[in-house]
């Protein structure tokens, strides 16, 4: 009794100091345990954020800023080389217009990479749980198995549209929206996700992307045709070899921005396509709006004419981004599932091998709470268990113990972020209900077939594609119950580990 | 003001009892449109007259803001001359839609709703995918103004 006596002041005094050590003593005990945090803090997607939620990104930026180093370097090369020439020998216009478009492809390339491509937060447990009644009353059944794919039918302007749910935003896609599998986020009239802006394309940023894609191949081609120019006045004057030794630089930016071109003059020719007949690219891959799929198959978002088309997507008003990044989280409104903290922290390797130790982890938490349950006096079944368990704690490795003491449990993985993943993914589906493999295997030849008929750079199209259909790997998300189980066991597992 | 402080004590006050979600209507495409179709378990509280109202004007306030026109076209080729820099200084027309679609929603909810134990969610904070419309429990009695 003495004993807590002492114990419970001293206690006061250490809660009195925590309390104290951000503001002025004069302060008062209680203060809020945990500060504000913004809604980008908590976003259950996988992107990166910077400048305080102002900024945001796809996750892997590599190849962003390859593009950036690139354009800074093909152009500042143009400047410091070939403009000085230029401007003496023809006009001092040249490279004022070089910096105009200079500036406008930054802009551009900028504000399509750091802008929200119009991503659709994923709904409150209220709406969810809502929607799943009104699933299951139009289905007829009870909850406890998995119900066949949810899709809603509209009719758009005389056309069917499918509507898928998503069970990973646990909404209702709204037609053209997609589900990125690399961000991880259902996005609003999805174009494709670009590796080299570093984000997905889509209703917010796509005119952006095209402005930016369009003033590059202005760019591209300036810089070639006008180094070009000073190679060649420069040889009359005093040879070619001269010309090579005095201005190496024309080299490299002749080599870069021959190659450059074709896939990015290409690009911008597909682009216009696309705009013009208002389609995204994720639509032209799938081939939805083609009268190969039947007769009476067309476009119902097209206005008809293509100018309206290319004002509408070019200059229609810009909607806001719905996710409100730099918001404050409020306690008591509704929040989305709890963010996947987990998978963001142990990285990006998303490979077979990781599933495996997840299925392990699920394994051996399984058999530490059939060790938990049976009493403390039956020690030979809880020394066995423990055994089986330790080789399988130490196999887990980094990843899932780094994410046990989140408390988030890990999305199931098969949003994989990886091109190469889509093959690794084959043998794990296996363990997938098989009437889904036939989709995915179909939808998987029809990603790399189609590439090489669109007049797109390679490199750029087989990453977009398959993450364009990325809603056809929805259909292996795990189903609710085992993902309740999973969490139950990875709660079961902390407790315990905590003992 | 005082109102909004009333609104806010009946929240804290009166139990939540259900949630009613009005979903979109994607029959006219991609615009945003909400279902007018009145929901059953409003049935007791509130007129259906009134509601479909409401869920008229809102729907052809989201229409304003997504009209193409000559104005938006004109904000559009603005902003793509100045590389976009201008909407840091500038409000789009979108924006200044959804202030007037805010200011809406709160006089609604203080007129008519709030008084029948009902209280409308600006759509924009559920991502426009719903209207969500709390029902609470008739345990505060009349509007405690």
């Amino acid at each position: 009794m003495l004993h807590l006596r002492v114990a419970e002041p001293m206690r006061e005094c250490e809660y009195s100091q925590i309390s104290t050590r951000s503001s002025t003593p004069m302060e008062t005990p209680y203060k809020k345990r945990t500060p504000k945090r913004r809604k980008w803090q908590a976003f259950p997607g996988r992107n990166k954020f910077y400048c305080n939620g102002r900024i945001m990104m796809a996750r892997q930026t590599g190849v962003f800023y390859l593009t950036l180093v690139l354009i800074l370097i093909t152009s500042g090369l143009f400047f410091a080389f070939d403009c000085p020439f230029l401007s003496m020998q023809i006009t001092p216009a040249i490279p004022v217009i070089g910096g105009v478009l200079f500036v406008f492809v930054l802009g551009t390339l900028f504000r399509t990479s750091f802008s929200d491509p119009g991503v659709l937060p994923r709904a409150t447990p209220d709406e969810a749980a809502d929607l799943e009644r009104q699933i299951d009353v139009a289905n007829g059944s009870s909850s406890g198995y998995r119900s066949p794919p949810r899709t809603r039918e509209v009719v758009i302007n005389g056309q069917t549209v499918k509507l898928k749910y998503c069970f990973t935003c646990k909404i209702f896609r709204p037609p053209r929206a997609s589900h990125c599998s690399l961000c991880d986020n259902c996005v609003e009239r999805f174009d494709h996700h670009c590796p080299w802006v570093g984000n997905c394309v889509g209703k917010r940023n796509y005119r952006f992307f095209y402005m930016f894609i369009l003033s590059l191949s202005f760019l591209t081609i300036f810089i070639f045709a006008f180094v070009i120019t000073h190679v060649i006045l420069r040889s009359h004057r005093y040879g070619f070899l001269n010309t090579l030794k005095d201005s190496p630089a024309s080299v490299l930016e002749v080599v870069v921005c021959f190659f450059s071109v074709w896939s990015i003059v290409g690009l911008s020719g597909f682009h216009t396509y696309l705009i013009s007949s208002n389609q995204t690219t994720n639509e032209d891959i799938k081939g939805s709006w083609s009268s190969k799929r039947g007769k009476g198959n067309y476009n119902p978002y097209s206005y008809g004419n293509i100018f309206t088309n290319c004002c509408a997507a070019l200059c229609g008003p810009l909607p806001p981004s719905l996710i409100d990044r730099r918001g404050f989280v409020q306690s008591d409104t509704p929040q989305p599932l709890p963010p996947t903290n987990g998978i963001t922290m142990y990285g990006s390797t998303q490979s077979q091998s990781h599933m495996c130790d997840q299925a392990q982890c699920i394994q051996s938490t399984k058999l530490v709470l059939q060790a938990a349950a049976t009493p403390l006096l039956q020690s030979e079944p809880v020394i066995l268990t423990d055994e089986a368990f330790l080789p399988g704690r130490t196999s887990l490795g980094g990843p899932c113990s780094g994410a046990l003491p989140l408390g988030g449990h890990p999305t199931p993985p098969t949003s994989t972020p990886k091109l190469s993943c889509d093959n690794d993914m084959l043998p794990f589906r296996n363990e997938q209900s098989n009437g889904l493999r036939h989709h995915h295997t179909d939808g998987g030849h029809h990603h790399f077939l189609t590439p090489e008929e669109a007049p797109s750079p390679p490199g750029m199209l087989p990453c977009g594609s398959p993450l364009g259909h990325s809603h056809t790997i929805q259909g292996f998300y795990n189903p609710a119950s085992q993902d309740s189980l999973h969490e139950d066991s990875v709660r079961g597992l902390v407790k315990l580990s905590s003992v | 003001m005082a109102e909004t402080h009333n609104l806010q004590d009946l929240q804290h006050q009166a139990a939540v009892a259900s949630k009613v979600y009005v979903q979109r209507d994607y029959n006219s495409g991609t615009i945003c449109r909400f279902q007018t179709k009145f929901p059953s378990e409003l049935e007791s509280r509130v007129d259906r007259q009134q509601f479909e109202e409401t869920m008229q004007t809102l729907n052809n306030l989201y229409a304003e803001a997504e009209k193409i026109g000559g104005k938006s076209y004109l904000e559009g080729c603005l902003a793509c001359m100045t590389a976009y820099t201008i909407f840091l200084c500038m409000e789009t027309h979108y924006e200044k839609v959804l202030k007037k679609i805010a200011r809406f929603i709160k006089e609604q909810n203080e007129k008519i709703y709030a008084p029948l134990g009902l209280l409308l969610t600006d759509p924009i904070e559920r991502g426009l995918r719903v209207v969500e419309i709390t029902i609470f429990e008739d345990r505060s009695i009349g509007s405690g103004r």
